[in-house]
């Protein structure tokens, strides 16, 4: 997996129309990222319930059944979604606090489920709680945002946007990775060289954590070709350190 | 005034809030998501803040002047108002928030009027400097100039 490759993928996301669904009871805070995302070349629809996140993917609500099969769309559903197929969500991001539905129930109920399962998830949380971030990933989160989310986290979000797009897209053709002298990164290249379906499997599994800063570290080093925000320096010059957990530790080695 | 002065002057605020700890770097992310095709996006995001907290800070009195404090509705309404506070990046809001949300784990009454004291105080002076500055802004833009970039330097 070079750095070539992730270029080009990088060129190729930008070109992509990613549809993210954006879930948070907080106004203020939906409109951040709506905005955030929209600045990230996304499209986005917002929703400020979890509740309101499972109406919008077709998912009917289950009541208190625990079959999984309760949140597979309703006939009527299922075929709106075949006919609007701009519905298609690459990604769903979500609070971690929200009244009734939390981010970590919703989570639950898209892994769940059949037909989203395979939507990444993304939660964001006011709060540094290392038990919460490791629960949230255990459970299938793709990543863990500490708010303020900034657009350099979003910039980590277009491998797992990728993911999907290249999935329904049905690409047949991906560039083969050259050998990586770089040692650190070969955790992660036998996932792709495997990969017969056109699904780029860039994610090792969740339980992981090791692969997981590979995977931060390779993504970090594309960001630093892509980006140009020559406000970045200001920013970083101001801001205090922000406890974060390890796995945004983008600094440190493998 | 000259456009230049009136330039100068919307720099000098600026800075001057976030040297007082007023804003925070949040603020600097705002103002990037801030262009061309969203030229009001920080006010927008503001403004959304400002009736976000009035309405908080509301329920925030009401909870708190009840015979029986439920710390269980008090507690949520503070965690909200930390979070869109630190969003928008009024440090000195946030900060109090934290303080205020340790005395209702203490359930402690009198410890979390005076929390609510000092969050009012933070927002209203927050909310004071921020309209200056918008208005400061509008003069400018009025004038047929730009809204000057944020410098480094502090």
């Amino acid at each position: 997996l070079d750095l070539q490759f992730l270029f080009a993928m990088g060129m190729a996301a930008a070109e992509c129309q990613f549809h993210v669904l954006a879930v948070d009871d907080s106004l203020v805070d939906r409109k951040l990222i709506e905005r955030l995302l929209q600045k990230s070349s996304c499209q986005v629809t917002t929703v400020d319930s979890g509740y309101k996140a499972l109406e919008f993917l077709g998912l009917r609500q289950g009541t208190e059944s625990n079959d999984p099969t309760a949140l597979s769309p309703s006939p009527q559903v299922r075929k709106s979604l075949l006919l609007s197929f701009e519905k298609e969500v690459n990604l769903i991001i979500t609070d971690y606090c929200m009244p009734g539905m939390t981010g970590y129930d919703l989570l639950k109920k898209l892994k769940e489920s059949p037909a989203f399962k395979n939507i990444p998830v993304v939660i964001m949380s006011s709060e540094n709680v290392p038990a919460r971030i490791s629960r949230c990933l255990e459970e299938g989160a793709e990543e863990f945002f500490l708010k303020p989310v900034r657009l350099a986290d979003l910039n980590k979000l277009k491998p797992h946007m990728m993911k999907t797009k290249l999935k329904n897209q049905k690409l047949e053709e991906i560039e083969t990775p050259s050998d990586d002298e770089n040692g650190t990164v070969a955790a992660v290249e036998p996932e792709i060289k495997d990969s017969v379906e056109m699904e780029i499997k860039m994610l090792p599994l969740q339980s992981e954590t090791e692969p997981k800063r590979v995977l931060l570290q390779v993504v970090q080093q594309e960001e630093q070709m892509l980006s140009n925000n020559k406000r970045k320096s200001m920013e970083e010059g101001l801001s205090t350190d922000r406890p974060r957990p390890r796995l945004e530790g983008i600094a440190t080695a493998v | 005034m000259e456009l230049v002065q009136m330039q100068k002057s919307l720099q000098d605020y600026t800075k001057s809030l976030f040297l007082d700890g007023v804003l925070d770097s949040q603020f600097l992310q705002l103002q990037q998501l801030q262009d061309e095709s969203n030229p009001d996006f920080v006010s927008q995001v503001v403004t959304l803040f400002f009736q976000d907290s009035d309405r908080i800070l509301n329920d925030l009195s009401l909870s708190l002047d009840q015979q029986v404090v439920d710390f269980k509705k008090v507690d949520p309404h503070v965690h909200q108002l930390k979070g869109s506070s630190s969003s928008i990046g009024a440090q000195r809001v946030k900060n109090a928030c934290v303080v205020f949300r340790s005395f209702c784990e203490q359930q402690n009454v009198e410890g979390c009027h005076r929390c609510l004291q000092q969050v009012k105080k933070e927002y209203y002076l927050v909310k004071n400097r921020l309209e200056t500055l918008f208005k400061l802004e509008q003069q400018i833009v009025a004038s047929g100039g730009m809204i000057p970039a944020m410098e480094l330097g502090f």
